[in-house]
């Protein structure tokens, strides 16, 4: 009879808001977000040791231990990792089945991409112009830069999008004011007429697809299938060497990671996260009691596509070149798988998720792993790695529903 | 009895009277202009020798423009050689026959006629060709006058068609006649009747007739343009087709006014005229601007260095009056070609709105095809299968695979459609009772796991038959086009692809609608746990739905396979085409998907048509038309009503 009155005011206390609420729910406001979530610190005193242990072991610090190409791979990971956390948030705690985040990551690369092309053959075009007797105008200046960047699709003018490229500020702000804008537009357009699931899925991945499409013509202004290329050079800073630069990327998407970890953990605590979550589990009844699920699901899908679009703006100088591929719905499929295999729900899981398969994709189709000799046949990894890729995720979903972060419950369990 | 015996006498006598003068004689009242023959006056001759008619003609004219005739030095007579050994055997001019053997080189001297002669040669050739007893060469004639349409062909053509047997030959030489006529006839009510007669034709080369009469020339004149068979008057602007400056650059060419000074003579003056880091007393380095360029420019052109730059081109153009004129003189001409030319238009344009609904019934036809067996699978189970492309892939590649072993392509095709549905409905069972069944409850989970088995099925069949694109040939019977008209054309392969499709469509509507296992399928589709309790078994129908839905699309995959090339990616450019048809047609619904594959196919040709440079483009809109699409019609185009919609 007790516990039926307790539900009850527990449910009333909700609608009436704080002032009953301090009754039932001080308890955990008492405690310090750290303590709320052990996690977050456990996760970013290991992503400070990693830091801290790959700069000791880089060509930058002396030691050469791992190299540069493999500093910028770590330092790729780490966005990438990022960029899954953010897939977890909106898939693993809002139940949003997004194919199209990749996409936010890499319009993200795009915008910061436009700012490093155009500063750099700014900087080539000036070079090229000062031997000249006469000095250029403005307008040669411009026409220079534009025929050599869009030389390649054969137009020599600057198309309307690239209108702020001169400015690092203004193309920062691209980064995240274009993903932020689409996210919320087509969320808005989609969570409107309530288009949930599968359905959902399928319209962010067509979304991605017609983005790749459209990127890939070569009239979209972005240099059509070439991409933008050159990006590790980065403008005022060519005569630092690589080694260094890798390591300043490292440390700034170690950053990113570690802020984005801490804001995804703070903005999914207490009551907010509850509707989140709860809208995952049954958004029909979340409804029911009043709220407004479709703010709560836009303002999750805009927001981690902010975060994907910033994640891919600090990827993409390390890695150098971006073009319409990276886009291609597959990505967005592998982030997906990325995170299912690390384990939905919890951030670390999108983390260990990312980290791993990416890595271990890396490692088969390198080369690095020997090939198999069975005789009649013989395995070459780079060939085969995508097949076992396929049928090892499928094993995953059927064995594993909670991905390999599910393993740790299973230690904890046992020593408790 | 006796007017008999005098006609045949008469018949006689007529091949007799044609070779009074032999071949020989006949060139040598010619021998001058024949050995040297000159373009310009060769005219004369050729007419001349052609309206002897003699029946060596032909062959002398043809032997003649190949540099096969030879003239003796001594007493200018004209042979053919042989070569044999270091002399040379001549034959007789006419009848080839050996005249004399042995004749030492230098005896002779060979006629090679420059390339303007050989041209008019082969005008002149023409005429015989056309009434040549083989069919080949007349058509070969006809083809090289409709090459090049000139006014001379129009008599000998006329002439010929009376003779002509063939009756499509005779139906091409009536219309090129026809052309000629409009062209070059020589009274205006004849050309007017031929050019109203073209109306009917929607061929290229009619409209090229049509077109070649309206031809105008843009021109600057300031005298009044009423003599003129005036097309429009063009007023130069900046917004106009003509702008002002472009307008000057005629006046230019045509009134010699002096020439605008372009920005790269200007840099090349002032860098040809620095002195001391100046030039035309302004500092080289303030000259990062086009005012001061000028600048520079006009005080070089004052000291006689430069010419001065033309001042006030707007004042200048707007002087004359610039206007399209017809090269044709005659407007009534003109005026019945323009008539004419918008009649063709509009019909051309009929034409080819028929022909995109074609196309765009062919592409519904291919997409209803990929998207049907999604459509039962979704529909039915609520299972999304991504790996329904890569059994789309697998079909193809039974139908590649039964090529090799059987080389009759009708045959194999015959194999390879049910095989292809064997192969892939195996598939999709083994898949559902291996994965599916275990995720019935996890929608987004099964998404994923078939995507990881479409990767890995992908990858498989990339190791299996390598990255280049694999034939798939249709059998002869289906090569070649339906031919309607000049512009409505459609591949019979097309056509089998959509009688294809229509079979399917009967025989799903008819499996769904008259069979006991369609019975059950809707009883499932529409409540499973009702359905389970009358005592169908879902996990058998589930079973028996999946891989009928996969083998449908190992058939669709031969069909696409059949016009599009067999590649392991082939199912990934189709599975988003199908899931957009799925999703806009209706999910659950035969005639849904039917709805949506004939939406997205006629609006991916409506807007290719748009657009035609840009097939990415045009995909990219009809996505984001589709996005939209959906805002309005959340369930689809044919929506389920009522209980059995479900959530």
């Amino acid at each position: 009879m007790s516990d039926a009155s307790l539900s009850k005011e527990t449910i009333s206390s909700k609608e009436i808001g704080p002032k009953s609420s301090k009754d039932f729910a001080t308890t955990p406001k008492r405690r310090s977000f750290i303590a709320q979530n052990p996690s977050v610190l456990w996760f970013l005193l290991a992503l400070a040791a990693f830091t801290l242990g790959v700069t000791l072991l880089s060509e930058a610090a002396g030691s050469a231990v791992i190299s540069t190409s493999f500093v910028k791979t770590l330092g790729k990971t780490l966005c990438l990792c990022l960029v899954a956390i953010a897939m977890d948030v909106v898939w693993g705690y809002c139940g949003i089945l997004s194919l199209g985040h990749f996409a936010f990551f890499g319009i993200g690369g795009y915008a910061v991409g436009m700012w490093l092309m155009y500063a750099r053959t700014e900087a080539i075009v000036a070079e090229n112009l000062a031997g000249q007797i006469i000095p250029p105008t403005q307008a040669e200046i411009s026409d220079a830069i534009a025929s050599q960047i869009f030389g390649v699709v054969g137009a020599s003018e600057f198309p309307l999008i690239w209108g702020f490229s001169h400015s690092l500020i203004l193309q920062l702000a691209m980064v995240i004011l274009i993903p932020g804008l689409l996210a919320l537009v087509f969320g808005w357009l989609a969570f409107r007429s309530r288009v949930t699931g599968v359905y959902l899925s399928i319209l962010t991945q067509a979304m991605t697809l017609a983005l790749a499409l459209y990127l890939f013509q070569n009239d979209s202004g972005l240099r059509g299938n070439n991409g933008l290329s050159g990006l590790q050079n980065i403008p005022g800073f060519e005569q630092v060497p690589q080694a260094q630069i890798s390591i300043a990327f490292f440390w700034a998407s170690a950053l990113a990671l570690g802020l984005g970890y801490v804001l995804f953990a703070w903005v999914l605590r207490g009551k907010f996260g509850s509707v989140i979550r709860a809208i995952r589990d049954d958004e029909a009844r979340v409804r029911f009691l009043g709220y407004h699920v479709e703010s709560y699901k836009l303002f999750i899908f805009t927001l981690t596509a902010v975060i994907a679009a910033i994640a891919g703006a600090l990827y993409y100088p390390q890695a150098g070149i971006i073009n319409p591929g990276e886009v291609a719905p597959i990505a967005s499929i592998y982030l997906a798988v990325w995170v299912a295999i690390g384990g939905r729900g919890r951030l670390y899981g999108a983390v260990i998720g990312a980290a791993f398969v990416s890595l271990l994709s890396s490692w088969f189709t390198g080369g690095g792993v020997p090939a198999i000799d069975l005789g009649f046949y013989t395995i070459q990894w780079t060939d085969w790695w995508l097949v076992l890729l396929g049928f090892s995720f499928v094993a995953v979903t059927l064995f594993l529903p909670g991905g390999i972060s599910s393993l740790f419950d299973r230690l904890v369990r046992k020593e408790t | 009895m006796l007017r008999v015996l005098f006609t045949v006498l008469m018949l006689l006598c007529l091949p007799v009277a044609g070779l009074a003068q032999d071949l020989q004689s006949l060139l040598q009242v010619h021998k001058d202009e024949i050995a040297k023959p000159k373009r310009k006056s060769v005219g004369p001759v050729l007419d001349a020798l052609v309206a002897s008619g003699h029946p060596a003609l032909s062959q002398f004219l043809q032997n003649w423009q190949e540099k096969e005739v030879y003239q003796r030095t001594g007493d200018e007579m004209f042979f053919y050689v042989q070569e044999s050994g270091d002399a040379l055997t001549l034959l007789d001019i006419e009848t080839r026959e050996i005249v004399t053997e042995g004749v030492a080189e230098d005896a002779m001297a060979q006629i090679k006629p420059n390339g303007g002669v050989r041209k008019a040669i082969g005008e002149a050739l023409v005429q015989f060709q056309l009434s040549d007893p083989d069919p080949a060469r007349r058509a070969d004639a006809l083809d090289a006058i409709s090459r090049n349409l000139d006014a001379s062909q129009l008599e000998p053509l006329k002439r010929s068609i009376e003779g002509e047997t063939g009756p499509s030959l005779r139906l091409r030489k009536e219309r090129l006649a026809n052309y000629l006529v409009a062209r070059f006839g020589k009274t205006t009510g004849d050309r007017v009747t031929a050019i109203e007669n073209l109306s009917d034709d929607l061929s290229v080369d009619g409209r090229a007739v049509l077109s070649q009469i309206l031809r105008t020339k843009l021109v600057a004149t300031q005298e009044p343009t009423d003599s003129m068979n005036l097309a429009r008057i063009v007023t130069p602007g900046e917004d106009e087709e003509l702008s002002v400056h472009a307008a000057y650059e005629i006046l230019v060419d045509e009134a010699g006014l002096p020439p605008i000074v372009t920005q790269e003579d200007v840099l090349a003056i002032i860098g040809a005229n620095v002195d001391g880091g100046r030039a035309g007393g302004i500092a080289l380095a303030a000259m990062d601007n086009w005012d001061m360029r000028y600048r520079a420019y006009d005080a070089l052109a004052e000291q006689g260095v430069a010419p001065p730059r033309a001042t006030d081109v707007p004042a200048l153009v707007s002087e004359w009056t610039f206007a399209e004129v017809y090269d044709e003189k005659d407007s009534d001409v003109t005026d019945a070609a323009k008539a004419t030319q918008e009649t063709v238009e509009t019909r051309v344009a009929m034409s080819q709105a028929a022909d995109l609904g074609l196309d765009a019934i062919s592409l519904a036809s291919i997409y209803f095809l990929a998207a049907i067996g999604l459509a039962i699978t979704f529909g039915v189970m609520g299972v999304i299968n991504m790996a329904h492309g890569e059994f789309i892939m697998m079909g193809a590649y039974t139908g590649y695979v039964v090529q090799l072993f059987i080389p009759d392509y009708t045959l194999s095709l015959i194999v390879a459609l049910p095989l292809a549905f064997a192969v892939t409905f195996g598939a999709g069972v083994a898949m559902e009772r291996l994965v599916i069944r275990w995720l019935y409850h996890r929608p987004l989970e099964t998404l994923l796991a078939t995507f990881g088995i479409s990767i890995a099925l992908q990858q498989l069949a990339k190791n299996i038959f390598g990255t280049q694109a694999r034939p798939l040939t249709s059998p002869g019977w289906l090569d070649g086009a339906w031919v309607i008209n000049d512009v409505i054309q459609i591949a019979y392969i097309r056509i089998a692809i959509f009688v294809l499709a229509v079979l399917f469509l009967g025989l799903l509507l008819f499996i769904l609608k008259k069979t006991r296992l369609g019975l059950e399928v809707r009883a499932v589709t529409q409540n499973p746990r009702m359905a389970s309790s009358m005592g169908i078994n879902p996990d058998k129908i589930n079973m028996l739905t999946f891989g009928l839905g996969s083998g449908i699309a190992g058939i669709a995959g031969v069909a696409i396979g059949l016009y599009a090339k067999v590649t392991s990616e082939m199912g990934s450019d189709y599975i988003v085409q199908s899931f957009m048809t799925v999703v806009v047609g209706g999910v659950g619904n035969v005639w849904g998907t039917l709805a949506g594959a004939g939406m997205i196919g006629t609006l991916q040709k409506w807007i290719e048509w748009l657009n035609p440079s840009n097939t990415l483009a045009a995909q990219t809109y009809m996505i984001l038309f589709i996005i939209l699409f959906i805002q309005f019609r959340p369930k689809g185009i044919v929506a389920l009503k009522g209980r059995a919609a479900g959530d």
